[in-house]
């Protein structure tokens, strides 16, 4: 049974990180030197956490499977960022992003975490700018906002369609320089395969260089991991090819808590499917549904090209049934009702997609104003499937994008094992059941940038006198686990390789536990996994040699961790018996279609244990909502 | 529709290489170009022989990762793309492809077509940034940007550091990513304070890691997938050479003394 301690501070919700940072431990300038932190990923979170850590003075070691930094795929996030500035004068503050944020999440977050996420976020804009970060002004010179799904208030900034590449450069440039100051230690092209704990503390890492494969340890006096999300379990996802889940995993393994592992955010815009052959999928931004406008033709079987079919033969189905939120609804009810029409027979061509059509926008504001919203995005719209958004509309559907689910932290972002921190996507604690849009990369930046490096020192300033180093026994013995790992690897000679049995692992999270989930399809969701991990074990092959860069190793070491998280994303799905944000079990449900929550029994935040001699074991963290009382989420 | 294809195979940075012929059937057009070595590399796996080593990630054109010379052009037959947002589409049946990594002296050779292009973080670490550690920090519309210099600002922010510039040349110059850096910051008013020694310095770093000169091809901006313009190498040339003569980032701001 894990023992869960979430370590909020005591008094009113808006005094709470105030007190909280008055009293958390301080270690001194000239101490900072002598502790050796290690991060594990450069995105958003990963890169602000090393640069600021680094520049308080800590020894940091920074570790990423790409070849540089900067590739991190953070770097893909395409709208924007939320901050309640508060500059269109339209009523905004941090109580309304408090408030929309605990909404959209379907009230399954820590209440206390979103409150302060909304406290710290007006400063990333600040920090950002400060940084470089050259976000969209306008023609005065002050900075531009527009608007994102499940809020009435225009607060998020923006570059281009090119939002989280400007932030995350600003974190690289940021980390580099502490890179060159000798703050800081890059470790590129190295993925981390296990973490170490020595008397209850997590105190290392084992790493292996994906260049040469060698296995190597790093002794630390706290790691972080910052690694991301784990979409990639359902294959086909807009995350990057090689993002994985395999330092949270093994983390996990080690004993860390995993809450929430079945919300998964399906976001409503992607480019649809196009062959069997595909590998990843495209995102089309969140911001185009401030000027696109979602429909499919009324009738089914109605097969005329778009610009022929008449007003009154289209049914705008997010404008018609969400008439206050519209095209904006969050990104779980637009991704539902778009399965919906689908479902009935209205999908475009007969296919799994609806349009989203910006005729009206270009007449009102002009090409020239569109273009420079979204130019790029109808770019790489049109060099995927020919068809350029100005002359048609965009055909869209859904596609796994971000999870909300991951490892549990407390207050101060340590996940249960003492020195062992989880930031950015990788933890689980601020979008609930559902993220809104703009909203990830606020949480990674504020992570990174302000809250662990002020609560970090919480748990380092009286340990460094009792250094641990990798001559300790317990980092041979978590090597050799490793190395004896990869050559297990290696010495898979059979017939399926590593991507035909993902894919096929995708194929059932998509059917059984994507935007819909019953409890027989979850049921039958848990034999299949179970038959794909014995075709792992039995039937996979690992090509080529470990001492040198290994694609097809890297990715069969992946799976083994996808497979394993798939299962119990499954189970956490099945035994979360209600509806909530994301989570769609198909027996909650109002006659129209919207979530039914079951907040008695599921108020909760589910956390799972890894059990080496049996199945995981669930324990619960109980939410408050005192700030925000329940309510029942409606856009209508 | 079936290709053949010239694939640069080289075991590692020391071995000579030399490439390789493969005949790959059932290409489709819709397929990227990614998506066609991923189907040919789970072939080559499931005869048990080593797949084809190459650096990808994002696959939507913006980590910069995929760096393959597809019919002797960086990134290939695409306008302002990147490999990864190549179609097969851009070839008929039976057409030959041949396919290298990016040839740089400053790129050493990692794998087959996979490169090591830390050569572009360390002219970061030279000065690619605006020194800002993190805490409160002021009011951003206090100091006001105009839309066209913020505009500007973000034409050169959107490098993607992927190194086709370098590819490209026929100097193996990497002014175009350090320009476009020089400029990104440069142009914005937080960016003044470090702005000349930053041309200094970063262009001294270029020069250490072995990339050659600007002379004017202008084949890099027609690699560039984000198509950056070669004006950003002027503005860079302008604040070095201005940085060279005086230096205006000291007390006063006077001539060198050489």
């Amino acid at each position: 049974m894990l023992e869960l301690d979430a370590g909020i501070p005591d008094g009113d919700i808006r005094d709470k990180w105030r007190n909280h940072l008055e009293h958390v431990k301080l270690v001194g300038p000239r101490n900072r030197p002598k502790y050796d932190i290690v991060v594990v990923g450069t995105g958003l979170a990963g890169a602000a956490a090393a640069a600021s850590l680094a520049a308080q003075g800590y020894r940091v070691h920074v570790m990423c499977f790409q070849d540089s930094s900067r590739r991190a795929h953070s770097i893909a996030a395409q709208g924007g960022i939320n901050a309640p500035k508060n500059y269109r004068n339209d009523g905004d503050g941090v109580y309304r992003l408090f408030y929309d944020t605990q909404k959209g999440g379907d009230f399954r977050s820590r209440e206390a975490n979103v409150w302060r996420l909304a406290e710290v976020a007006t400063g990333i804009i600040d920090q950002c700018t400060a940084q470089g970060v050259p976000f969209a002004r306008e023609y005065g010179g002050q900075l531009a906002n527009r608007s994102f799904g499940g809020v009435l208030v225009e607060r998020t900034f923006y570059c281009r369609g090119q939002t989280g590449q400007q932030l995350l450069l600003g974190g690289y440039q940021a980390l580099h320089q502490q890179v060159a100051a000798g703050n800081a230690v890059m470790y590129p092209r190295t993925e981390v395969q296990d973490i170490v704990n020595i008397d209850g503390r997590c105190r290392g890492v084992v790493y292996r260089c994906l260049q040469t494969g060698e296995i190597r340890s790093l002794a630390a006096d706290a790691v972080v991991l910052a690694s991301g999300g784990y979409g990639n379990v359902f294959f086909h996802s807009t995350n990057a090819f090689n993002s994985n889940a395999t330092a949270a995993w093994r983390a996990h393994k080690r004993g860390a808590g995993f809450a929430n592992p079945c919300y998964v955010q399906i976001h409503p815009t992607c480019i649809p499917v196009s062959g069997h052959f595909q590998c990843k999928l495209t995102l089309m931004s969140e911001s185009l549904r401030n000027d696109g406008r979602v429909w499919v033709p009324r009738n089914p079987g109605d097969t005329r090209p778009p610009h022929q079919i008449p007003e009154g033969d289209r049914y705008y189905y997010l404008e018609e049934r969400y008439p206050s939120f519209g095209n904006l609804v969050p990104r779980d009810v637009a991704a539902r009702n778009a399965k919906y029409v689908c479902d009935d027979g209205l999908g475009v061509d007969g296919k799994q997609q609806v349009y989203l059509d910006f005729t009206d926008a270009i007449e009102q504001r002009g090409h020239q104003v569109i273009a420079e919203r979204y130019g790029n995005l109808f770019d790489m719209y049109e060099e995927i499937t020919t068809d350029s958004p100005f002359k048609t509309p965009m055909r869209i559907f859904p596609a796994v994008h971000y999870c909300m689910g991951g490892l549990w932290v407390d207050y101060n972002l340590m996940t249960n094992i003492p020195g062992l921190y989880a930031i950015g996507e990788s933890n689980f604690s601020d979008h609930g059941a559902n993220r809104l849009g703009a909203s990830s990369l606020m949480q990674c930046l504020a992570d990174g940038y302000f809250i662990l490096p002020q609560t970090i020192n919480d748990s380092l300033h009286d340990i460094y006198q009792d250094k641990v180093g990798t001559d300790h026994p317990a980092f041979a013995q978590h090597e050799k686990q490793a190395r004896e790992h990869i050559d297990w690897l290696m010495a898979r000679t059979g017939s399926r390789t590593p991507m035909a049995i993902h894919k096929e692992l995708g194929e059932v999270m998509w059917d059984k536990c994507g935007m819909a989930r019953t409890a027989d399809g979850l049921k039958e969701a848990l034999v299949r996994i179970d038959e794909l991990k014995d075709a792992y074990e039995h039937d996979m092959v690992v090509p080529g040699r470990a001492d040198t860069t290994n694609q097809a190793l890297e990715r069969a070491g992946r799976l083994g961790d996808f497979l394993e998280l798939g299962h119990l994303m499954c189970r956490d799905a099945l035994e979360r018996d209600e509806s909530c944000g994301c989570h769609f079990r198909e027996e909650h449900q109002t006659e129209d279609g919207e979530v039914v929550r079951n907040d008695d029994e599921f108020g909760n935040v589910g956390v799972w244990e890894w059990k080496d001699d049996g199945p995981h074991e669930k324990t619960t963290e109980d939410l408050t909502f005192d700030a925000l009382p329940l309510m029942t989420r409606s856009y209508k | 529709m079936r290709m053949i294809l010239h694939i640069w195979r080289q075991s590692g940075p020391e071995d000579k290489g030399g490439f390789q012929r493969h005949e790959l059937d059932g290409v489709e057009e819709d397929m990227s170009f990614l998506e066609m070595l991923d189907t040919l590399n789970e072939r080559i796996i499931a005869a048990g022989d080593d797949p084809v080593t190459f650096d990808s990630d994002c696959r939507e054109g913006i980590c910069g990762a995929c760096s393959c010379v597809i019919n002797g052009r960086p990134h290939g037959p695409g306008h302002k793309s990147t490999t990864c947002q190549v179609r097969m589409r851009a070839f008929k049946d039976g057409d030959e492809i041949w396919i290298e990594p990016f040839r740089s002296g400053a790129f050493p050779i990692v794998k087959d077509l996979m490169v090591d292009r830390t050569a572009f973080d360390r002219i970061i670490e030279a000065g690619g940034y605006i020194s800002a550690h993190s805490g409160p920090k002021p009011e951003p519309n206090a100091s006001l940007v105009p839309h066209p210099v913020a505009e500007e600002a973000m034409d050169a922010a959107e490098c993607i550091g992927c190194g086709a510039c370098v590819a490209s040349c026929p100097n193996g110059a990497a002014m175009l990513f350090t320009g476009a850096k020089v400029s990104h910051l440069g142009l914005l008013p937080q960016g003044q304070p470090e702005r000349w020694k930053r041309a200094r310095t970063m262009v001294a770093q270029m020069d250490a890691e072995g990339f050659g000169a600007c002379t004017n091809y202008a084949e890099c901006q027609d690699a560039c997938p984000k198509g950056i313009s070669i004006r950003f190498i002027g503005r860079m040339n302008r604040d070095f050479m201005k940085a060279s003569l005086c230096e205006p980032d000291t007390r006063q701001g006077q001539l060198k003394a050489h």
